[in-house]
């Protein structure tokens, strides 16, 4: 059995790395979006610029808190924890390394081994949305209120697709636990190529991975805070930390997505042909949680880049990428892999 | 129909080009390589930009042997669109007989039109290249004689331009 403060330990780690990693994803989406743009970017406070992260947060503490007269207090106060809390419970039953022999426990480097792991993903991020339309909601000013209602139904469009696309990979790993998921993709196809998922489900992979961005409302779909048409949607009317809560729960957001496409499509902790390396079992655990947060990190500049490359999609465009095109190709997707799965036995 | 012309829309997409993704990928190739090309911001307190001699920044007076070229006619006052210019003349021993007891420029008000400069028949006043202008207060952005005089020397450039120009 172990211990109770092994599990605090492990929530202590996960969630201070989480914050310093959204923070730090803030700072390098300006920088990368200023070298996209041949400039240069924040780079005065500290060694280039690394300690603009703190400026900004001591500014947004230091932000006077403004909530308009004919907003519901209340739900306008509640609306930034619902929507920070949901973005840092996500992350917890995704694995950052196998398991690891420490202080004499077997210890799982994840914070919440559940059995149902992938639902209760699909179900926090789904409960994302309450922040975001409670905030349009409760802020009384229609800007927000068009940018809540939006993201609602963005996230229930998208979140069929990511759902169904995510069944296959169920289908594959037949477990919805995420280190079984893991496990499972540290097999190799044909004895030598790596059969991680996003080789065994490439259109799996796609369909995921555009929800993905629908789900984080990054750019392409950043429809629920479009400036140009919205102000700055759900947030028009908060201020100080309160919206500092919704940025960084968009960041942290990004960031479990990136851990999630990870761990379902690209193998998650795994380094492949790492198993006939002379290396002692713990250096190699660590080198695994390295990899882990390579990939993630990985998969986050990618998140960004595309952010400056493609512009928005319209609100129809946007509903008819999701109902038209991911839906169907997400169930033909698991009626392919259906088809495998029940083939495969019979031609081997 | 104002215009006759007719917009003409692709039709026939690839295959390739309607997966999107491909063209995606361009994209985001395009966004990836601009990332190393050479930066065009100016590191500003450290590293200044030096305007060409076409440049018009605040207006100020020739001095040429410690004396302005200025004869007083008060043109620039009369032209000036932002009501900028307020020159009270004098009389000299000098050649020129004339001179401006006091040349005042709003700051706040100019507008850089330049059109005092255009204006002048001796050349008096003339844009520089300076443009770094910023007040605490209305009363420090009334420049007077002391801060319009500049030596011709320091005005070469924009009154070699003007000679070519003009």
């Amino acid at each position: 059995m172990i211990p109770f403060w092994v599990t605090l330990l492990k929530i202590g780690t996960v969630v201070g790395v989480l914050m310093t990693a959204a923070a730090l994803v803030t700072f390098l989406e300006r920088r990368i979006s200023a070298f996209i743009q041949n400039r240069i970017g924040p780079n005065r406070v500290g060694p280039q610029g690394i300690f603009q992260i703190l400026a900004d947060v001591v500014k947004l503490v230091m932000k006077e808190d403004i909530v308009p007269k004919a907003a519901n207090k209340t739900v306008h106060d509640i609306a930034p924890m619902i929507s920070i809390s949901v973005a840092l419970c996500t992350f917890a039953v995704i694995p950052f390394g196998n398991i690891i022999e420490l202080f004499g426990y077997q210890i799982k480097l994840l914070v919440a081994d559940v059995n149902i792991g992938i639902l209760f993903i699909l179900a926090m991020t789904s409960m994302g949305v309450y922040g975001v339309s409670l905030a349009g909601w409760s802020s009384n000013n229609k800007y927000s209120l068009l940018g809540g209602l939006r993201s609602s139904a963005q996230l229930i469009s998208y979140e069929l697709a990511m759902g169904l696309s995510v069944i296959g990979v169920l289908m594959v790993a037949e477990s919805l636990r995420l280190d079984q998921i893991v496990l499972h993709q540290t097999r190799y196809l044909g004895g030598w190529f790596p059969a991680w998922n996003m080789f065994v489900q490439p259109l799996g992979f796609v369909i995921f991975f555009v929800a993905a961005f629908a789900e984080t409302n990054r750019l392409p779909f950043d429809l629920p805070e479009a400036e140009p048409e919205l102000v700055g949607g759900y947030h028009t009317e908060y201020s100080g930390m309160k919206f500092g809560l919704f940025m960084f729960s968009e960041y942290i957001n990004m960031i479990t997505s990136s851990a999630l496409i990870t761990t379902l499509f690209l193998g998650g902790w795994h380094i492949p042909f790492s198993e006939n390396w002379a290396v002692s079992p713990i250096a190699l655990s660590l080198l695994q949680v390295l990899a882990f947060c390579i990939k993630v990190s990985l998969v986050v500049l990618f998140f960004i880049i595309v952010r400056w490359t493609i512009p928005r999609f319209r609100y129809d465009q946007l509903m008819n990428l999701g109902w038209k095109v991911l839906l169907p190709l997400a169930l033909v997707n698991v009626l392919g892999t259906g088809l495998a799965i029940l083939l495969i036995p019979y031609i081997s | 129909m104002s215009s006759n012309k007719k917009i003409i829309r692709k039709k026939d997409f690839s295959l390739l080009q309607r997966l999107y993704l491909p063209e995606i990928f361009r994209g985001l190739f395009t966004t990836f390589l601009q990332m190393f090309k050479p930066k065009i911001t100016y590191q500003y307190p450290e590293e200044r930009f030096h305007p060409p001699a076409s440049f018009r920044g605040r207006p100020v007076l020739v001095e040429e042997q410690g004396v302005e070229r200025c004869v007083a006619c008060g043109l620039c006052s009369r032209v000036c669109p932002a009501l900028a210019i307020e020159v009270q003349a004098s009389e000299t021993e000098l050649e020129k007989e004339r001179y401006p007891v006091k040349f005042e420029i709003n700051m706040v008000r100019c507008i850089f039109c330049g059109f005092c400069e255009e204006v002048c028949p001796e050349e008096a006043i003339v844009m520089s290249n300076e443009f770094e202008l910023a007040f605490s207060s209305q009363e420090e952005a009334i420049f007077g004689k002391d801060k319009l005089l500049t030596p011709a020397e320091k005005l070469k450039e924009r009154l070699e331009f003007l000679k070519q120009h003009r």
